[in-house]
């Protein structure tokens, strides 16, 4: 059922090469049991340094716009934006904006730096389509197969008011 | 033993069921009063049962017996007692035990206190509940058996996923399930008011309590399961409509149109085929529910231990309690006399305008959380999120929000369109004044419109008890007019936050500060620290206001069973708002990611949450209340 699965994990054309790495971190459920070190040691210190390697040096770092904001609020405000409509291809259903997943940070830092460069978020919605399907954002785009859920609102509501008149009475003066 | 005794608990429970089933079948069809009778004490004893059975689960948790298979996969003997204690729920076969213990609670619970309805019903009633406890019990024992041995027994166990080690995973949990739960008993009343053609007035007044008790319960496990979220999950998001949070959603709108609907049908003995239908549909959602959640189906951030196949015996079960169901309708409403009609300009008009705004939504919610599914029949992934919901259920949750503030000021029966307009030039002027005032800090088209209604609904929903006699007002009427300024409250937290939120995301060595809102946020140093099961990177933040100044420490903590690290939030709560920290990675050049939020008034979300509850239960203490008075008035005359 997971699209996850399916699509091209690496962003080709983007910021960086190299697969995503799926990190043990907090919100996906399935982590991978990527052992950490053993915490045992009583001393702080010891335990500081013991644990401290594995955070403290990533495989690659992380693009720079990844977890940086633009520096024009108006700009930052529209990435923002377009960020909570994309999802985390390899997450349990998040957004890119709210994602610790490598791969959420890499989108995340391509968003940003297409803002930046001055592209408007529909094209870079439409680029990030044509290179991981509609998957990827949440805004599902019209289609021959999207336009009934688009009409649902107001095909619920035209029928639902239509059968609701019947338990009303015909005002009689 | 002990793993052998609820095992056995258990299938006594489901035999007892089977047992119910058939009396009530008996006692109806062949008028056997004596039969009916021994129903309600077997429905009794099947709760019993049922609870003793989870309490065995429990007690196996907190011994931490690594014989047991379902204690070995999802718990650890290092773990902090109340881990081990809410651990029992927080695994598939563990959380389906609680869905049937509370079921069976539900079921115990509607033979000792439901006096109120005819005997024939009553006993149609527990028999449709025994028969969804049946395949409940069913499955449990087929295909998800919480007491299976594991030979030979593991040293320990792997641990519970550290997400859910949190005091909300003992609260969440059985709260939201009392909710979906309890909405069987809806059911069933319709099911056996259908079996014993008597839906009328008498009927909803008999159901009313036990629906406003699931709604209650499922207000609070909503509200309590979206603060979880947003603290935990470490990002400052409240709700995601992501599947799992749909399911607990639409259950909601189901119960809370029907508190509506139920009320015509007792005042005015309107809406009767609706009702019924509306308290199938509520406990369908339930289920439907239950299945997505289970079946993982759909991909989500807060589903736990799912199982694809053990999803194909819950649809069977969905198919056959809600075909079943709609075919009794089908068979019997034939037989329901239609209501009483009434005016459109109407308690009862606005009433059933709330009830298709809630069932539209309620449809919409559905659709878009079921589309993904119909997409992938066709072989195309779709993601259905955000975008989509508010894009078409916002509109008509704030239609919905105009309406609620009109209609309690309507009269039941008929009423004066001019009259009315009168009594809401207030809340209408509210809202003008808002929706101007908020231009010039444009908050965006929706938060814009949702802060100016919450406004009016504010003013309107108190407007009830305006030039009225405050002693003398039922508790019911306290009731409605807490809730809706519940709604107005929490509104006005949602479009707050999304208008005014601040976001701060930097990268700062020690001693560096940055700052969000109204904050300096200085980061003090960074140090270890260990807890039962965990150890972490501890931030020392220090958040400077004004002249105030206070410590967060947000941590990085690292679980060893299983191996995962999770952002723990450190959120500073003050009147007009909340600062949220989350401690990020490190970059390797001594400087750590900081990731800060002020939001603004966001606390009024809960907080509201909260005031609908409460306003349910001086509903329920109202109506309780007032029903004892006429019973025991009725035996003195």
């Amino acid at each position: 059922m997971r699209g996850a699965n399916q699509v091209p994990l690496p962003l080709a054309g983007g910021v960086r090469g190299g697969a995503s790495r799926v990190s043990p971190t907090a919100r996906a459920s399935h982590a991978l049991p990527r052992p950490l070190p053993r915490a045992g040691g009583e001393v702080l210190a010891a335990l500081l340094l013991c644990i401290s390697p594995a955070f403290a040096q990533p495989v690659t770092p992380p693009a720079r716009y990844a977890n940086v904001q633009l520096a024009d609020p108006a700009k930052e405000a529209s990435a923002r934006a377009l960020m909570e409509t994309l999802r985390c291809l390899v997450c349990q259903g998040q957004s890119i904006a709210d994602s610790d997943a490598d791969m959420a940070a890499d989108m995340r830092a391509l968003v940003r730096e297409r803002i930046e460069r001055g592209e408007k978020p529909a094209s870079i919605r439409d680029w990030l389509i044509a290179r991981y399907g509609d998957y990827v954002t949440y805004d599902p785009p019209l289609s021959g197969l999207t336009w009934p859920l688009w009409l649902a609102p107001i095909l619920l509501l035209g029928s639902g008011g239509w059968i609701a008149r019947s338990s009303f009475r015909r005002r009689t003066r | 033993m002990i793993a052998e005794a609820g095992l056995a608990a258990l299938w006594f429970a489901g035999a007892l069921a089977a047992l119910q089933l058939v009396m009530a079948a008996i006692g109806i069809a062949r008028d056997r009063d004596d039969v009916a009778a021994a129903v309600r004490p077997v429905a009794i004893v099947q709760g019993l049962l049922a609870v003793l059975a989870m309490a065995l689960l429990i007690e196996l948790f907190l011994d931490s017996d690594m014989s047991v298979k379902l204690v070995v996969e999802n718990s650890h003997s290092a773990k902090p007692w109340l881990y081990k204690f809410a651990g029992a729920w927080g695994n598939h076969e563990g959380s389906m035990l609680l869905w049937v213990t509370i079921l069976g609670l539900a079921g115990g619970a509607v033979a000792i206190f439901e006096r109120s309805l005819p005997e024939r019903t009553l006993t149609a009633t527990l028999g449709a509940q025994a028969t969804i406890a049946l395949g409940f019990y069913a499955f449990l024992l087929f295909s998800s058996n919480p007491f299976a041995r594991l030979n030979p027994a593991a040293a320990d166990g792997l641990g519970l996923n550290p997400l859910l080690q949190d005091p909300g995973l003992a609260f969440h949990p059985p709260t939201l399930y009392t909710g979906y739960v309890g909405l069987s008993v809806a059911f069933s009343f319709a099911v056996g008011a259908l079996v014993t053609r008597d839906v009328g007035p008498a009927f909803a007044k008999a159901m009313r309590p036990w629906v406003l008790i699931a709604w209650i319960f499922l207000t609070l496990g909503i509200t309590a399961g979206s603060y979880w979220a947003y603290y935990e999950l470490g990002w400052g998001g409240w709700w995601f409509w992501d599947p799992v949070e749909n399911a607990s959603l639409m259950p909601w709108l189901a119960a809370t149109a029907l508190l509506h609907s139920v009320t015509v049908l007792a005042t005015r003995d309107g809406l009767r085929a609706w009702t019924i239908m509306l308290a199938v549909v509520a406990f369908s959602m339930s289920m439907i529910g239950t299945f997505l959640v289970r079946s993982g189906i759909l991909t989500s951030v807060h589903a736990f231990a799912v199982d694809p196949e053990r999803g194909a015996f819950i649809l069977a079960l969905l198919a056959i309690y809600i075909g079943g169901a709609l075919a009794l309708f089908a068979a019997r409403i034939g037989t329901v006399r239609a209501g009483t009609t009434f005016d459109p300009v109407s308690r009862e008009g606005g009433l059933v305008t709330n009830n298709l705004l809630l069932s539209v939504i309620l449809g919409i919610v559905l659709i878009g959380t079921l589309y993904p599914i119909v997409a992938a029949s066709f072989g195309v992934q779709l993601s259905v999120g955000p975008p989509f919901f508010n894009k078409a259920a916002g509109p008509i949750a704030l239609l919905l929000v105009a309406v609620m503030a009109v209609g309690p000021l309507l009269r039941w029966r008929r009423d004066d369109a001019k009259a009315v307009l009168r009594r809401v030039m207030l809340p209408i002027g509210a809202t003008l004044v808002a929706a101007i005032a908020l231009l010039f800090v444009w908050p965006g088209v929706l938060p814009w419109a949702g802060l100016s209604l919450a406004a009016g609904l504010a003013v309107a929903s108190v407007a009830p008890l305006w030039k009225r006699n405050l002693k003398r007002t039922p508790l019911f009427t306290y009731g409605m007019v807490i809730a809706h300024l519940g709604i107005a409250v929490s509104l006005a937290g949602m479009a707050s936050d999304s208008a005014f939120t601040k976001e701060t995301l930097v990268a700062v060595r020690a001693g560096e500060p940055a700052r969000v809102g109204p904050y300096m946020v200085k980061l003090d140093g960074i140090s270890p620290v260990i807890g039962e099961n965990w150890s972490a990177l501890e931030a020392r933040l220090t958040a400077t206001r004004g002249g105030s100044e206070n410590i967060l420490r947000p941590q990085l903590r690292f679980f060893a069973n299983p191996p995962t690290s999770t952002n723990e939030s450190a959120i500073l709560t003050v009147l007009d708002g909340q600062l949220y920290t989350v401690l990020g990675q490190p970059d390797g050049q001594g400087r750590w990611q900081l990731r800060l939020w002020w939001k603004p008034f966001v606390t009024l979300i809960w907080f509201g949450g909260v005031l609908i509850a409460l306003g349910g239960m001086l509903s329920l203490l109202g109506r309780v209340l007032r029903e004892r008075r006429a019973a025991t008035r009725a035996e003195w005359t």
